[in-house]
């Protein structure tokens, strides 16, 4: 990131923002699934998998049930591998019980192409044959290049194409816990 | 036809004129003192003059591998290098084993017309290391061969190596040596060393070498004969050698520009252009070369000149060929890893790549003093430039060359052979 | 990472682990129902094979194919290969049929590092072994068995002792395992008769030592060479029964070994002669595992060569 795009950070959410966003996204996933009933939540690395576990723990504090939550590694199945440098691998973990016939929920940070998002529905596809699959994430930036939508949303930020999104958790990146917003035209 | 060369400096002293007819320098002098209106005049104002190199050991190919080399090819990179005289190996297909062969290999050599090539005979049959071949014959022929070797394969049978360094001592003869033993380098494809074993490459141990020549030098001693040591490459075998000449043995030794020159670093490359026999070996090993070289204990540089087609070279280390070409640089290389390090003097370079070679090859017209009425046998030198190597830019067939890419000090840049140019101005005089 | 893997120094620590870490997830993700996986979806990968070598080709392959490339296997002996024509000719081959990968086992030391060097082909090179030079993915499994039953599965191997025990002389597996083990911070001893050393052996990094008893109490974990019976027709050593009283490892020896203490063979073992049947089938052995271990391992290598843009890896973010 340049000196310049830094000067032009726009702080949109902070840490208190990130937390109801995400009690309400808790309660918007009980109401639509009418209980917690067969919910499994999976992180997509990184900070996909912190925010799985934060909804999962904000959802058992709300029902007094354990919510099983895992992670799901979608490196492998990226359509955009031979763009780039191949990475390091982030860990898969389902929970016991596994994702068949389960309401499994996709956890990221950032929604953006949706690329990530259809990874993701390969690698399960592999892994099981879940009843149903849905979509959370902290922001939706918009761009959308295959048809895909976000079944929760903690915050809809427009942005331009030369922006970028950052999110900082603080139990992940061990910072001051934000969204922000750099580049553009400031 | 004259010729008259002007302002060139024998052997790096006196800048002398020479006065050259027909094959014959007839007259020295100062410079500007000798006129002749007749005279083609060559100025070699800033350049030094030898006389004509001499090379103890080239292999030709001819007869047999006419693919990698042959007498006419073979000839003119040996003028371009500088080279009057070669002495032809005797590993060709038929083997060098019989006066027929050897005057056979004489006889193209005269009518190439470039260098007097001289056959090296073999010491056994078909080199087999079972029994002697014809020596005598050999000596007798036409070709009048001196110098015997089964180069490559080393006379290892201690009893046949006794016969032969004996048999020679009829016809003034000399037994050269390529001492390796053959049960310690089975399969041997690099220097024995840390990096061998890195490499994960078949060690050569540099006692094999060194255990031939020490049991040479003693039979030598022993049977009062002529030894020659073929491409000495171990700080061992030097120290061998100076034992051997303190105590008087008749044993001369000779080193090939490579190993004055590579070591076996190269290796770690796995490019078989740097794949020899003897390996190159310790950097240590090569300062004390130099040494040997300059202290005399070593006599004299000989190429080992092995052409190779480019099929037996660009594979992988194990399956590829020994040897490396050399004529063409062999001179630069010794000026860059002598002179340039100030170890030797061109009076000196005369010595080891001319005098003495042609001393011990028994040649009357080669390795003379550059004076009145010797045979005009020249090798005129620029010692101030410097150059890059480029293997194939050669007159050989082959382009094994392995100082292919680096910079060399110093270049010949004409050759006159029984005084006619066979090299003006880097250009064969075909 | 380099391009190439012709030789366990073409790694640096940092590169190690991200193998080992890649193999452990994929070995992970393998455990579970998946078989396969897309990422090497229309890359060719080729096996090329101018020695017989079944067990590492097959784990190559089924590396290969578990990420979805495509494999050729190309067995150069008794081919036109076996002869006349040349690695070259064989390079430039494999070079018009688009292979992306090459993965190469040669009787010669060094032909891998030919083929990534000399610009006869663009592909990956992958040495499966070459002469008695280096067999760095037997290195790097090695590496991950240890890791995983000593390290937990995590980071390098500093602190630990690893003896390895036969011919040294002639093992590309010695070699390329003396180099990684001491890029992941761990102590190699080789162990042999001095017949079966290098001569430069006190120059290698790490220990060396012509007594198994001695060295077996203090090491983490073991690893047995095949020994072959022509060496002793060639007087590395008198007997073949000499031998296994001396470097063989059996209960007696392992007795002596720490609890901990891990047993590792390259395989094919000779049983009875470098290491008897109890041991290689006891519980601290993890021979059979070495075997699975393999095929992570070579699906990691695959992936970071061959599953991105360049000769980089890393994520950057």
């Amino acid at each position: 990131m340049s000196a310049n795009s830094r000067n032009s950070a726009r702080v949109v959410l902070e840490s208190s923002d990130i937390s109801r966003a995400l009690t309400r996204i808790a309660h918007e996933i009980l109401e639509n699934n009418k209980g917690s009933k067969d919910l499994v939540l999976l992180g997509i690395p990184s900070r996909g998998v912190p925010l799985a576990k934060r909804i999962a723990q904000k959802i058992s504090e709300f029902e007094k049930v354990v919510i099983p939550v895992g992670s799901l590694d979608i490196t492998m199945y990226r359509d955009d591998l031979r763009l780039r440098p191949p990475r390091a691998l982030a860990p898969t973990e389902i929970p016991e019980g596994g994702i068949d016939h389960k309401v499994v929920i996709l956890v990221d940070d950032v929604l953006f192409s949706g690329r990530t998002i259809r990874a993701a529905l390969d690698a399960l596809n592999v892994i099981g044959r879940p009843s149903m699959v849905q979509v959370a994430v902290l922001i939706d930036r918009g761009h959308r290049e295959l048809p895909i939508k976000a079944d929760y949303v903690g915050k809809n930020i427009p942005t331009s194409l030369i922006e970028t999104v950052q999110v900082t958790l603080a139990d992940f990146d061990d910072a001051s816990e934000n969204v922000t917003l750099f580049g553009g035209e400031g | 036809m004259k010729i008259l060369l002007k302002n060139g400096s024998i052997k790096g002293e006196k800048v002398l004129d020479i006065l050259i007819e027909n094959d014959k320098i007839i007259k020295i002098g100062a410079p500007n003192t000798i006129k002749d209106t007749e005279a083609e005049i060559v100025d070699l104002t800033g350049l030094i003059v030898l006389p004509g190199l001499v090379d103890l050991h080239t292999h030709l190919r001819e007869p047999g591998r006419e693919d990698a080399e042959t007498i006419s090819t073979g000839s003119a990179a040996a003028a371009k290098g500088g080279y009057t005289a070669v002495h032809a190996m005797a590993n060709t297909l038929p083997v060098a084993d019989t006066a027929g062969v050897v005057e056979q290999v004489w006889n193209l050599g005269k009518s190439v017309g470039l260098v007097d090539v001289y056959p090296v005979g073999a010491v056994t049959i078909g080199l087999l290391g079972e029994n002697l071949a014809e020596l005598s014959a050999m000596a007798d022929s036409k070709a009048r061969v001196r110098i015997f070797s089964d180069d490559g394969n080393c006379v290892s049978d201690p009893v046949l190596m006794r016969r032969a360094l004996e048999y020679v001592k009829a016809f003034n003869g000399v037994i050269a040596q390529h001492a390796q033993e053959p049960r310690l380098t089975q399969n041997a494809q690099m220097n024995e060393s840390t990096l061998s074993g890195q490499l994960g490459l078949t060690g050569w141990p540099a006692v094999a070498e060194e255990a031939i020549v020490a049991r040479d030098v003693l039979l030598t001693e022993h049977v009062q004969s002529k030894l020659h040591v073929c491409h000495a490459s171990t700080a061992g075998t030097v120290e061998i050698l100076r034992w051997a000449k303190d105590k008087k043995v008749n044993v001369t030794a000779e080193v090939t520009p490579h190993h004055l020159f590579l070591s076996q670093i190269h290796c770690e490359s796995y490019d078989a252009k740097f794949k020899v026999n003897p390996p190159l070996r310790r950097v240590e090993d090569v300062t004390e070369l130099r040494n040997a070289l300059a202290q005399g204990i070593i006599d004299v540089v000989a190429t080992d000149h092995a052409p190779h087609p480019r099929e037996d070279k660009e594979g992988e280390w194990n399956s590829a060929a020994f040897g490396m070409t050399g004529l063409e640089t062999a001179l630069a290389v010794v000026a860059t890893a002598m002179i340039d390090t100030k170890l030797m003097t061109w009076s000196d370079v005369a010595r080891v790549m001319s005098e003495k070679p042609a001393e011990i090859g028994q040649l009357t017209e080669h390795g003379r003093p550059i004076a009145e009425n010797e045979i005009a046998n020249l090798c005129i030198i620029d010692p101030n430039t410097s150059w890059k190597v480029d293997a194939k830019d050669t007159h050989s067939l082959s382009t094994n060359n392995p100082f292919d890419g680096m910079t060399l000090k110093s270049k010949v840049v004409h050759t006159i052979f029984r005084g006619k140019f066979s090299m003006k101005s880097g250009q064969v005089q075909k | 990472m380099k391009k190439h893997l012709v030789s366990a120094n073409d790694l640096t620590k940092d590169d190690a682990v991200l193998v080992l870490d890649t193999a452990k997830e994929l070995a992970a993700i393998s455990d579970g129902l998946v078989k396969k996986l897309p990422t090497l979806r229309g890359r060719t990968v080729v096996n090329l094979f101018f020695e017989d070598s079944t067990r590492t080709r097959i784990s190559f392959e089924a590396a290969s194919k578990r990420l979805s490339a495509d494999v050729i296997n190309f067995s150069a002996k008794g081919s036109s290969v076996s002869k006349g024509e040349s690695l070259k000719d064989t390079a430039q081959t494999l070079q018009s049929m688009g292979a992306d990968a090459v993965v190469i086992r040669h009787g010669s030391s060094g032909a891998p590092h030919l083929l990534a060097t000399r610009n006869w082909i663009n592909a990956v090179v992958i040495n499966a072994g070459d002469g008695t030079h280096e067999h760095p993915t037997q290195a790097l499994l090695d590496a991950y068995t240890i890791r995983k039953h000593l390290r937990n599965n995590t980071g390098d191997l500093s602190g630990l002792r690893v003896a390895i025990v036969g011919d040294i002389l002639h093992s590309r597996v010695a070699r390329s395992n003396a180099i990684l083990l001491k890029t992941l911070g761990a102590t190699p001893i080789m162990v042999a008769p001095p017949t079966l050393l290098p001569v430069g052996i006190k120059d290698w990094s790490g220990e060396y030592s012509y007594n198994l008893d001695e060295v077996l109490p203090e090491v983490d974990a073991v690893m047995m060479l095949r020994v072959q019976q022509e060496r002793m027709n060639d007087a590395y050593f008198p007997t073949a029964r000499e031998y296994a009283r001396n470097f063989g490892l059996n209960i007696r020896r392992q007795k002596t070994m720490q609890k901990h203490a891990l047993v590792l063979h390259p395989g094919p073992m000779n049983r009875g002669m470098e290491i008897t049947a109890e041991v290689a089938d006891s519980a601290n052995s993890v021979v059979i595992e070495q075997v699975a271990n393999g095929v992570s391992v070579r699906m990691a290598v695959l992936y970071l060569l061959l599953g991105g843009t360049n000769n980089e890896t890393g994520d950057k973010n």
